[in-house]
């Protein structure tokens, strides 16, 4: 989850991360934001997104994202 | 045929009650959007606005495309600025514009009210209700003449200010008639609507769209995070035809999206903006094999395509789609370092789509806008592209690189000297560079000076417009330079790859 946070920082170090759950109905993410953790988490979780996964739901938060993570890692 | 606005009363008779432009909120037929150029354009002309700059400030609607018409109808020329620019582009082409007149929307009245110095503000909605003067109207229609500019677009400069591409009316007509050729357009045509309306790129759906009574649906900006959502938009509106920039197709080819569902109406892809790489188009021709796949390539400087390739033979992956043939009434060709023509070289055009120039700005209008250095017998002004284009064994154009630091980035042209310039405009920066990296498709940027990598970042995201704010940002004690003394841009390009 730290390294997540670390990758959402990078592109946004003013949100917190670990308490908001509006990235993308706030439109704090956009889709340069979203193609750039896809291929952020691909490198460094060795976990590829697919498409049915990509909605707004998996990008609201952190915590969503990580759950999306770690339930691909699984399969 | 003079001017565009002749398409707009042609289609608005033949066609009165079809949709013209729509979004999820709203639809205009072509009887209602020449109906308010009419009585938008009365309300401008009421106020002496004619033959001038007219800002259209508003966000990407079909109600934008009626005040753009309403620009046209007092034989001024609009200007397209987005409410997704940052405000001090917008500040710098005002500057550049001096406009007397801006027309915005409720969503960006504040916004045009602090940014347009002495300009009048006209909101959309109140001047489209107002009476149309028919008299006056065509009194300003008589007086028009194929010449006058029509539109003013801005792209990236390398010394940080934008530069606005003045073109008229006769050049948008001769590429409208040549491109709806080539791409078989018909009154079936349903766009779905992509690139911004600032963007020369959305001339493709607007001008088909008016000439030949199609239809252009504006797909929502934050469908392009969420592949399937968006191929669900294009099954729900039926549309057929995608003018899109590559990085939006690869969007969803990339992500596995075809897979899953299938934009089961489409008859025409026409990609530009950048190269398409092979593999992504051949995911798309594999799920889609009965759809016509066609490369457009044309700078703003040339009104907007003037060159296509529609794709008729299988690729290898390490193949590149080539840039094809000009359109009709299009000359193009390769010149060298010696200004002479060669098979490989610098691609340089001749005809009716060459611009105006850059507005207010002779220096560099004289630059890319020369005497055509084949011809000493008469005057021809002829645009060299900066891009660099060799001819296959076929005869096809194919592109090679860029002469200078122009990179295309998400479909948009960036200067990495802008970038820099931006920088190493922000007190404590001593220098910078901008690298692109193509295989990641990003852009990242080192320098040297005392401000901390997050500060510059929140910075470069409030001055730059999305496409050229850096992904990532490094700051070094010294940025290593060349023998000859120069920025190793190509040692910092490596560096970032490796990483």
């Amino acid at each position: 989850m730290d390294e997540l946070i670390e990758i959402l920082k990078d592109l946004h170090s003013d949100v917190d991360f670990d308490t908001c759950t509006t990235l993308i109905d706030d439109k704090i993410l956009d889709s340069f934001d979203i193609v750039s953790i896809v291929s952020e988490v691909n490198d460094r979780f060795d976990v590829a997104i697919p498409a049915k996964e990509l909605v707004p739901e998996n990008f609201n938060s952190a915590k969503a994202l990580w759950d999306l993570i770690t339930r691909l890692e699984e399969d | 045929m003079r001017t565009v606005l002749d398409y707009l009363d042609r289609t608005a008779a033949a066609f009165p009650e079809k949709v013209s432009f729509r979004d999820e909120k709203t639809a205009l037929t072509f009887a209602q959007l020449r109906e308010q150029a009419m009585r938008g354009g009365s309300a401008l002309l009421k106020d002496g606005v004619v033959r001038e700059p007219v800002a259209v400030y508003m966000s990407k609607t079909p109600d934008e495309i009626a005040a753009f018409m309403a620009v046209l109808e007092t034989g001024s020329f609009y200007v397209p600025i987005d409410d997704e620019m940052p405000q001090m582009r917008i500040k710098l082409i005002f500057e550049n514009l001096q406009p007397r007149a801006v027309i915005c929307d409720e969503s960006t009245r504040e916004s045009a009210l602090e940014l347009a110095g002495g300009a009048k503000i006209y909101t959309w909605s109140k001047i489209r209700t107002e009476s149309a003067d028919e008299d006056a109207l065509s009194k300003v229609r008589a007086s028009m003449i194929d010449t006058d500019p029509c539109y003013i677009m801005y792209t990236s400069g390398s010394t940080g200010i934008p530069k606005g591409v003045a073109v008229c009316h006769r050049s948008l007509i001769d590429y409208i008639e040549s491109f709806c050729d080539v791409m078989k357009f018909d009154e079936n045509t349903v766009f779905g609507s992509q690139t911004p309306f600032y963007f020369d790129a959305s001339l493709k759906d607007i001008y088909p769209t008016i000439k030949l009574g199609c239809e252009t649906v504006i797909v929502p900006h934050t469908l392009f995070m969420f592949p399937l959502k968006l191929v669900e938009f294009l099954n729900e509106y039926k549309i057929n035809t995608l003018c899109w920039v590559v990085s939006a197709l690869t969007m969803i080819s990339a992500f596995g999206a075809l897979d899953e569902v299938l934009p089961k109406y489409l008859k025409i892809v026409g990609f530009g903006g950048e190269v398409f790489p092979i593999k992504q188009y051949r995911k798309w021709k594999k799920a889609l094999p009965d759809v016509r796949y066609i490369n457009l390539y044309g700078p703003t400087e040339t009104t907007g395509v003037s060159m296509y390739y529609e794709v008729d033979r299988d690729f290898e992956d390490d193949d590149v789609i080539p840039l094809g043939h000009p359109f009709e009434n299009v000359d193009i060709f390769l010149l060298d370092e010696n200004n002479k023509e060669a098979d490989e070289g610098e691609i340089c055009m001749r005809g009716t789509c060459v611009t105006l120039g850059y507005y207010q700005d002779p220096e560099r209008t004289s630059q890319a806008f020369v005497q055509n250095p084949l011809n000493n017998r008469y005057p021809e002004i002829i645009y060299r592209t900066g891009d660099i284009a060799r001819r296959n064994d076929r005869g096809e154009l194919v592109f090679v690189s860029r002469k200078d630091f122009q990179i295309k980035h998400m479909g948009h042209r960036v200067e990495l000297g802008e970038i820099e310039c931006d920088v190493n405009s922000v007190s404590g920066i001593v220098n910078s560079c901008a690298v692109y990296l193509k295989k990641k498709d990003r852009i990242e940027l080192y320098y040297e000076g005392r401000v901390e990598e997050k500060e510059l970042l929140a910075y470069l995201k409030e001055k730059l417009p999305r496409y050229m704010v850096p992904t990532k940002v490094h700051k070094l004690d010294k940025l290593p330079l060349t023998p000859n003394g120069k920025t190793d841009r190509k040692g910092l390009t490596a560096l970032s790859e490796g990483k």
